[in-house]
């Protein structure tokens, strides 16, 4: 993909430069979507015999009860799951993850958290990720990963039963199921939040520059 | 179903309270579920249009949920078994849970009650629990998975079902055996042939060694450890070997009908 091999130069309109290749792109919203019907079908789920002591509002949920949200979760799933695969191959294939990703090592993390912190982690390069960047998007692959098979290990608990196994067992699978979810939506809120502070970010994820 | 939300009332059990509402509707609302007004309101709002219409969108819905049974008989693996527990893994006391409470059970005469065999078997003579009692029987420690997601283990002796079906000589090349329960409202459930075939599926008569109390479906329960607790219908008075399939008490509410574990 020639739009990896971007240089070092500021990222402007003007230069065309694409930030955000065209399935980057398509895979990211349509992620978005899925999830946004994954986690609100699952809270409706979740209602259904909560794990803590609180339940989610019913304005903020979807499948209006247990069976709409089921068939809302696992229709969704599916959204999800082969977005997510085209995701992972293309990332890898292209060694897109490789550049943008890594390395992220630990001096490097601390350094740039000191330095958001204190608001001087600056956001000129688009094209660059800073360690805190990296740490956060490789993270959160990850813990997709872990939720679709800690869903897997709840759906399935019988015939994938090693990989119920993987997680404990089918109860624990639930608290790790929420547990993911719970930092998908703490980084949905930064992630979101930090798009709308620079908003050229927002228009990368759309038009690519 | 706006409407019914705001008619939730705060300290009051919104599950039990929209279980209710279900029920008290009239058939063809009942099975008008699934895009629920305020939900499916929040959903429009958030993809800033409103081509989701509630109809098609349930429509689509149920197809996909279709798909998902074909996928799950095809992952399905006849040899695969259950979890087994030690006794001393058993949940005490092990809940009870219906669509009722549990006063409103049931009440099975276990002298006059008879099993009905219909369908597509060779014998379609009608067993009593004295009969049943006396085929070999077999104990099992699994856990029982509620679609709700809670889930508790119970130890459940009785007779293999796939024993029964070859004493009755069962077409077993038939898709479905269709369970009918005495709950009120008539409990019914299909079953696919290849989980009535499974090692661990259980015509069950005792529950924690004791003959099937009340509460957990005397006189006699299907116990299908490979199925959500939905698929483990209780109080059974008949069965029918068939190729079609006749919903069921909550698959025809929605639920996914295949709902294996």
């Amino acid at each position: 993909m020639s739009s990896l091999t971007v240089s070092e130069q500021d990222v402007t309109p003007q230069t065309g430069k694409v930030i955000q290749p065209g399935w980057v792109r398509v895979t990211h919203w349509i992620n978005a979507f899925a999830m946004a019907l994954m986690i609100m079908s699952g809270w409706q789920i979740y209602n259904a015999s909560p794990l803590f002591d609180f339940r989610f509002s019913s304005s903020i949920t979807l499948g209006g009860w247990l069976a709409g949200a089921l068939l809302w979760h696992f229709a969704a799933m599916w959204l999800l799951v082969v977005n997510g695969l085209v995701y992972l191959i293309v990332g890898f294939a292209t060694g897109r993850f490789r550049k943008k990703l890594l390395p992220i090592t630990p001096s490097g993390v601390i350094s740039d958290v000191k330095a958001a912190l204190t608001f001087k982690l600056a956001h000129d390069d688009l094209t660059k990720y800073n360690y805190v960047q990296k740490l956060l998007y490789a993270g959160i692959i990850v813990v997709g990963i872990v939720i679709v098979l800690s869903g897997l290990s709840i759906w399935k608990p019988v015939q994938l039963r090693w990989l119920a196994a993987l997680f404990g067992d089918y109860d624990i699978a639930r608290y790790v199921h929420f547990i993911c979810m719970s930092l998908i939506v703490a980084f949905l809120i930064v992630h979101v939040a930090l798009a709308l502070l620079v908003p050229k970010s927002l228009r990368a994820m759309i038009i690519g520059r | 179903m706006g409407r019914m939300r705001s008619l939730l009332i705060p300290g009051v059990d919104k599950k039990l309270l929209v279980r209710d509402a279900v029920k008290a509707m009239p058939d063809p609302a009942r099975r008008r579920f699934i895009a629920g007004g305020a939900s499916l309101g929040a959903l429009t709002l958030l993809t800033g249009c409103d081509i989701i219409d509630s109809s098609s969108a349930e429509e689509v819905l149920k197809k996909v949920s279709k798909f998902n049974d074909a996928v799950q008989a095809w992952i399905f693996n006849p040899d695969a078994l259950a979890p087994t527990f030690p006794e001393s893994a058993i949940t005490k006391p092990f809940p009870f849970n219906a669509y009722y409470e549990v006063d409103d059970a049931p009440e099975v005469d276990g002298k006059s009650w008879k099993l009905e065999v219909r369908g597509l078997v060779d014998d379609k003579k009608s067993w009593t629990l004295e009969e049943l009692y006396k085929l070999p029987q077999v104990k099992q420690v699994t856990r029982h998975i509620c679609v709700e997601g809670w889930s508790a283990i119970g130890s459940w002796t009785g007779t293999p079902l796939r024993d029964f079906l070859k004493i009755i000589g069962t077409d077993t090349s038939a898709k479905y055996v269709w369970f009918q329960c005495a709950d009120k409202e008539g409990y019914n459930s299909p079953l696919d042939m290849r989980t009535a075939l499974h090692p661990q599926t259980q015509m069950t008569f005792k529950f924690a060694d004791e003959i099937l109390p009340r509460a957990y479906g005397f006189p006699m329960k299907i116990r299908v450890p490979t199925k959500l607790g939905f698929k483990n219908p209780k109080y059974v008075i008949s069965m029918e070997v068939t190729n079609d399939y006749k919903g069921g008490y909550w698959e025809d509410q929605g639920y996914n009908s295949f709902s294996g574990n």
